[in-house]
């Protein structure tokens, strides 16, 4: 079948079976290899991308239902002049990543979080990335971050459009 | 891990979609949010021949009062219910409830009549439905019927549905400054619970205390019949035969069952 996909703000259209997963869409279909497979079960949280202005697990989703949709991946973030997203800025001010591996998705997590809730609570920060496992446990700095970037204004919570 | 191949249907209405479970039947299964089915796919425990998307139905998704109660349509998604302001006022118990589903990244895609419809023993939201002594309405060729939610849950995974029906809105009595409790006990947060306990206006349910959610029947008879709430809470797990897996065993379940409601009349006495 056929899917028209806006993903990080160019329409393309692919020809796709039904059952594949918009993580492996993005990955293998679109070239975009920053969003990750963790846990494959909803767990993790590393497949986090935005959907339609929404976090969602990308591993969860058939890139079917996300036919018209618009999506926006890590690699959407930065400016064209490689300028950083202020979310990427914060985690890479405060050294919100160890391995590396979970940071995309909690990047784009975290986008989510200030979208819902532009100056969060260390705490609030907490719960809206419980969805999100760092097996560095990392969680220290992430969550600074995330607070260092809600000090940036609302773009902190929007990705480009 | 990828789903069994499967043929993809978009329904755009409610009859485009009962449309396509009348031609399909058995083989076919609705996808809403996805966060219970595509999982079950992935492990192959669920092999649909027809995948009938109905996430996409406008007039799916709404929270609104109706009379004497709160009507919710089957689409609406649980940040949706969390958020809604009607929810708040007149039926508080459940948009805290949804607040307490799994994390934000699923309750941006899971949806109330999906979480119904799917009947897994351990879910927050039916537990809230059936302590609230709501109805499901659900929608098939023949039209709408309503099933008091006492009669919809029959097992684990298994409802009062019939193959070419689907949810269409679930409906609950406004409470409004009732008071109201939910407790869910979890390893982790965004773990399903290993036992939860809604309490609402007497009545008390139970997430995983059974094949499906299930009302704390010698609790409530307990309440009506002038016991404490010590008293009663001590009852939750009459007549109940909770399972043992990795995460409890059935005694320490009956423990949580008993302790939780306890909790969740406590808070709900409280106002």
């Amino acid at each position: 079948m056929q899917v028209t996909i806006t993903v990080n703000g160019q329409q393309r259209t692919d020809d796709v079976e039904p059952r594949l997963l918009l993580a492996h869409y993005l990955r293998e279909t679109c070239g975009l290899k920053a969003t990750n497979i963790g846990c494959d079960t909803t767990s993790c949280g590393a497949c986090t991308v935005i959907v339609d202005g929404l976090s969602v697990k990308s591993c969860t989703v058939l890139a079917a239902s996300a036919d018209g949709a618009t999506v926006t991946t890590l690699e959407g973030l930065a400016g064209p002049d490689g300028e950083l997203h202020p979310m990427q800025a914060a985690f890479r001010s405060e050294h919100g990543l160890q391995c590396g591996f979970c940071t995309p998705g909690m990047v784009m997590a975290a986008i989510g979080v200030l979208s819902d809730n532009p100056d969060p609570s260390d705490r609030e920060v907490r719960e809206g990335l419980e969805g999100n496992l760092c097996r560095c446990t990392g969680y220290h700095n992430i969550v600074r971050a995330v607070r260092t970037a809600a000090q940036a204004g609302p773009s902190a919570g929007q990705v480009p459009a | 891990m990828i789903p069994a191949p499967f043929e993809y249907v978009r329904a755009g209405s409610v009859d485009e979609a009962i449309a396509a479970l009348t031609e399909h039947g058995d083989d076919a299964k609705l996808l809403a949010g996805g966060h219970s089915l595509l999982p079950l796919m992935k492990l192959r425990l669920a092999v649909p021949a027809v995948l009938v998307d109905i996430s996409r139905i406008p007039e799916f998704s709404y929270v609104r009062v109706d009379g004497d109660e709160v009507a919710i349509g089957a689409g609406t998604r649980h940040f949706e219910l969390e958020r809604s302001d009607v929810a708040r006022a007149e039926v508080p118990l459940l948009p805290h409830v949804a607040s307490r589903v799994g994390d934000p990244q699923v309750r941006h895609k899971g949806t109330l009549g999906g979480t119904v419809a799917h009947s897994d023993p351990a879910s927050d939201l039916p537990t809230a439905l059936l302590a609230l002594d709501g109805s499901v309405v659900v929608q098939g060729p023949g039209g709408r019927r309503s099933i008091p939610v006492t009669e919809f849950w029959l097992g684990f995974f298994e409802t009062a549905l019939e193959p070419d029906e689907l949810v269409v809105e679930l409906r609950v009595p406004r409470t409004g400054t009732a008071g109201w409790g939910y407790e869910k006990f979890t390893r982790r947060e965004n773990d399903w619970p290993i036992v939860a306990a809604a309490a609402v206006q007497g009545r008390v349910a139970l997430a995983n205390m059974a094949g499906s959610v299930v009302r704390a029947t010698a609790t409530e008879e307990a309440l009506a019949n002038g016991a404490s709430i010590e008293e009663a809470a001590a009852l939750a797990d009459q007549g109940l035969e909770p399972s043992s897996d990795m995460h409890a065993d059935a005694e320490y379940r009956r423990h949580l069952a008993r302790l939780l409601t306890r909790r969740a009349l406590e808070t709900a006495s409280r106002g």
